[in-house]
């Protein structure tokens, strides 16, 4: 199947840095992808480059099958929703009006009852709502386009946890009733990273991690105890991280272990934690994969 | 954290979708023949990619605990209890035999008294068993 999103070589140049450093990437359809980082690693300017808002310094852009810049015909199936997203002065019913006129599956009765879900009334002007509320109203949107690709760049500033939680949860739902490509930018990786079939971590304008969520989680674990028995568990392994306090350690080690691994570090009182997948992104925007080798993704087929 | 319905967020999902549905089975909450949850009615559950939950009901489907019945959904197959029962018991020593006699030893509890302790606890327990 053809990718809904591929870009290839892609550089965007300002005057006085690079923003996105030959950025090659792949996303497959009716998929979610999560896309992390760092502030300033160059999320936002790949959103907006494959919404068609900026423009590629050098490389390929492929949003459906087509370059989205000024490409009605893309735009019309893409809908972006950005962080604090202004809107001119007019009602929240206008602004969805609106944009029921632009997208060809928007859902009415969707964009009704996540209105109704977060608590913001449609009679009420955009410039009037809170910050949170107007997130709230970009996430309808967001949702109620039902457009083929859809890009969240962190949508829920001023959002509490009960109004995000919603929006997981709808957007999952939603998800399964019309699948759709969506991509979603954010900061709260530990809350979002369920949803996720892929994730790909952007740094100072590079993608360093580039996998299926589900792979990422468990390929590394953190080793505490007796700092002579961590090294020999941590002897000739790739280590992400060390700690040391008097004669205790603790390191982050890369790898699936092995059953015999384990019965050695239990017969030697070590502690063994996976670690979860905004874990792993931590220690993957910290740059530790670049240096790492790539067999250490390999991933631990657990069966059941 | 999100609340996943206590998924472990350091273990692959997918892998503790499957496992969560054999403890079901092997537990008989979920009878051989009865009709397991959709994926997508595990990913609203558990509040997980729907692709995550199709992947853990896949691993028991090509184990053969489960069957496909076409149009209808996955079913629990005929015999699924007694293989996961079976192998809980093979795994038995190494869950958790091991680990106590790991842990008797760093204690110094010698094999007569761990022996006299389990004893003690089954004997605690109504109807003792041993």
């Amino acid at each position: 199947m053809t990718p809904a999103i591929s870009v290839t070589g892609l550089t965007r140049r300002y005057r006085d840095h690079t923003a996105l450093a030959d950025v090659t990437l792949a996303i497959s359809s009716e998929t979610i992808t999560g896309l992390l980082g760092r502030n300033g690693a160059g999320k936002t300017t790949l959103l907006r480059i494959l919404a068609g808002q900026e423009f590629p310094s050098s490389g390929s852009v492929r949003v459906l099958g087509a370059s989205p810049a000024e490409n009605e015909e893309v735009l019309r199936r893409l809908v972006f929703v950005r962080e604090d997203q202004v809107y001119p002065e007019i009602k929240v019913s206008q602004a969805l009006r609106a944009a029921s006129w632009f997208y060809p599956n928007w859902n009415c009765a969707l964009a009704a009852s996540l209105l109704d879900d977060f608590g913001v009334r449609a009679n009420k002007a955009v410039k009037r709502l809170s910050r949170g509320q107007r997130s709230a109203l970009g996430i309808t949107i967001g949702l109620a386009a039902r457009a083929e690709v859809t890009l969240f760049d962190e949508p829920y500033a001023g959002l509490d946890a009960v109004a995000r939680q919603v929006f997981y949860d709808r957007l999952l739902a939603d998800f399964t009733e019309f699948p759709r490509t969506v991509v979603l930018s954010t900061h709260l990786i530990d809350e979002a990273a369920a949803l996720f079939e892929g994730v790909i971590v952007i740094d100072r304008g590079r993608v360093v991690l580039d996998a299926a969520a589900d792979a990422l989680r468990g390929v590394a674990t953190r080793v505490s105890g007796p700092c002579l028995a961590v090294d020999a568990l941590a002897e000739g392994r790739p280590v992400w991280e060390r700690r040391r306090l008097g004669s205790q350690a603790s390191v982050v080690m890369a790898g699936p272990l092995s059953p015999g691994d384990r019965e050695r570090a239990r017969s030697s009182g070590l502690d063994l934690t996976s670690l979860s997948l905004q874990q792993v992104v931590v220690q993957a925007a910290a740059g530790v994969l670049a240096a790492a080798p790539e067999a250490s993704f390999a991933t631990e087929r657990s069966s059941a | 954290m999100p609340e996943m319905a206590g998924l472990d967020e350091g273990i692959p999902l997918f892998a503790q979708v499957a496992g969560r549905l054999a403890g079901e089975i092997a537990d008989g909450g979920l009878a051989e023949g009865e009709r397991v949850p959709s994926t997508n009615e595990l990913a609203a559950f558990y509040r997980i990619n729907p692709a995550t939950a199709a992947k853990g009901i896949n691993v028991l489907a090509d184990d053969g605990l489960l069957e496909k019945r076409r149009g209808i959904g996955m079913f629990v197959a005929a015999g699924a209890r007694q293989r996961l029962l079976a192998r809980r018991r093979a795994e038995f020593t190494q869950r958790y035999v091991e680990p106590l006699l790991t842990e008797a030893a760093r204690l110094g509890i010698d094999p007569g008294e761990l022996l006299a302790l389990i004893r003690a606890a089954g004997g605690e327990r109504e109807g003792a068993w041993l």
